[in-house]
């Protein structure tokens, strides 16, 4: 399946990417597996995202997608069919913070 | 022609400054890693043209970049895109930003937790690099001290790191608490005459030496004297800035702490006080003058309370006999309304003759002097704070 992945500025710099990602996931779409195809193509971003010990979410990441705020669901749930689909991307935000 | 190669991490990049032997006219880099906080980038003495950075944020976490040629261009070291992420027995390549803490049972005492603020146990969590140290004889071996506090190694130029864990597992390590900057492993020395001798520092344990190549440690913080911690002279717990070592004379120790500049003539086996006339001995970063020995210079701060220095001047001051008595260097430095702080890392010498003395501040401003520390001049004024100072001397 191809999906369509939006990195933060630092992360497509660091990834040495432009734009839009399309990411050909197989099996089931999901954060985990989404982001497995992810740092199997882009290596240099494993541990940028999640944890490389515990592989959770780090704390000022976000995954949005379709409108939604994903950051909480299980990192095994199925995506929205708008991702899965590569209809919408899914999102990786950096949070916001002044100063 | 000689001359000099400053590198400079700040709170937004890293940037390298260059001149000739006459340290007179500064070529400044645009920023390496906008946007990032670099908390140290450091040369190898064996091949000057690679350097080390630690690249952090509080959103993407740790990441180290190398350089091999000096500093004009920067690459993660390890998988380059594009190509297998596993040997080809299988093994995984390189993660050069994978710190993991040893807890294997071949190191006698995996250790989980250290104290807390307020005391219980709290477990083991990496944060940050704070201190890159490379080999002084092998370019692709380099040191990193880490936050939370632990000391890490690679010898394959960055790719992969292992922690040396006989130093949180000599038997303090669960009794180490975090300073208010956290608890970070921030100055390794490597002793050029004895390559199984290491040095460091962590606040706010204390000092630490092993002399056998980092299996095991032992404290040496005997003569500290901090009021801050329930016993004043404690094993462990005292809140040691800095230390610096001149290399031709390794067994000679300098040390900036909390508060109270000490010094060691038997490599941190004891320590006795040389704060001596310094308006006040509290401060971050000490360093040793390239070719004298004895002629160490500090940065005076209020208290750890301000941060700033006294009376709105910015001093240097030097002891030309080993501490105890000391000179404001202040010819080119602001003499009033200036409140910014030296951090512990942002203060390096160069060996030219004659030696320069360099520091940058959290005003962004990057100070040199190329006559030991007689007069002064900003190379930069306007950078993002800045964190570490390093030099290297270029043939």
């Amino acid at each position: 399946m191809m999906i369509r992945v939006t990195l933060p500025a630092h992360l497509r710099k660091l990834a040495q990417v432009d734009g839009e990602m399309k990411l050909d996931v197989e099996g089931q779409v999901t954060q985990r597996s989404v982001l497995d195809a992810l740092e199997a193509r882009y290596p240099m971003l494993r541990g940028t995202i999640r944890d490389h010990v515990t592989q959770k979410r780090r704390a000022f990441v976000r995954f949005f997608a379709c409108e939604q705020d994903l950051s909480h669901e299980s990192p095994d749930k199925p995506l929205p069919e708008a991702v899965a689909t590569g209809a919408e991307p899914f999102m990786v935000v950096g949070a916001i913070a002044g100063g | 022609m000689s001359g000099v190669r400053v590198l400079v991490g700040t709170r937004k990049g890293a940037f390298v400054l260059t001149s000739d032997a006459k340290r007179e006219r500064w070529d400044i880099s645009d920023p390496h890693f906008a946007g990032w906080e670099i908390y140290h980038l450091k040369g190898s003495p064996a091949e000057p043209n690679r350097l080390y950075a630690s690249q952090s944020s509080s959103w993407f976490g740790q990441i180290i970049q190398r350089s091999d040629d000096g500093g004009k261009t920067w690459h993660q070291p390890g998988t380059p895109p594009g190509e297998p992420i596993t040997a080809p027995d299988g093994t995984p390549k390189g993660e050069s930003n994978k710190f993991v803490y040893d807890t294997s049972s071949e190191t006698g005492k995996p250790l989980t937790t250290h104290q807390w603020y307020d005391g219980t146990a709290h477990p083991w969590e990496f944060k940050r690099v704070w201190h890159l140290e490379p080999s002084l004889t092998d370019p692709d071996t380099v040191y990193a001290g880490v936050e939370d506090a632990a000391l890490f190694r690679s010898t394959d130029g960055g790719k992969s790191w292992h922690e040396l864990p006989g130093l949180r597992g000599h038997g303090s390590g669960d009794k180490w608490a975090p300073g208010a900057g956290g608890m970070c492993l921030h100055t390794i020395l490597l002793d050029p005459s004895n390559q199984g001798r290491m040095f460091i520092a962590i606040s706010s344990a204390g000092a630490f030496r092993t002399d056998d190549g980092g299996k095991t440690w032992r404290p040496i913080n005997r003569g500290l004297h901090s009021l801050y911690i329930p016993d004043p002279t404690a094993e462990i717990g005292h809140c040691v800035h800095r230390i610096a070592m001149h290399p031709s004379r390794p067994g000679v120790l300098f040390m900036q702490k909390h508060w109270d500049v000490m010094r060691s003539d038997d490599a941190g086996d004891s320590w006795h006080e040389i704060s001596g006339n310094l308006p006040t001995d509290f401060g971050f970063p000490i360093e040793v003058h390239a070719h004298e020995p004895d002629t160490i210079y500090v940065v005076p701060i209020k208290s750890d309370s301000e941060h700033f220095p006294p009376d709105g001047k910015l001093r240097v001051y030097r002891s030309r006999t080993g501490g105890n008595e000391w000179e404001a260097l202040t010819k080119g430095l602001p003499q009033s309304d200036c409140y910014v702080n030296v951090l512990r890392d942002a203060m390096a010498v160069d060996s030219l003759d004659k030696c320069g003395v360099y520091f940058g501040t959290t005003g962004g401003q990057v100070y040199g002097s190329a006559d030991g520390g007689d007069s002064w001049a900003p190379i930069v004024r306007d950078l993002p704070a800045v964190v570490s100072v390093e030099v290297q001397t270029l043939p």
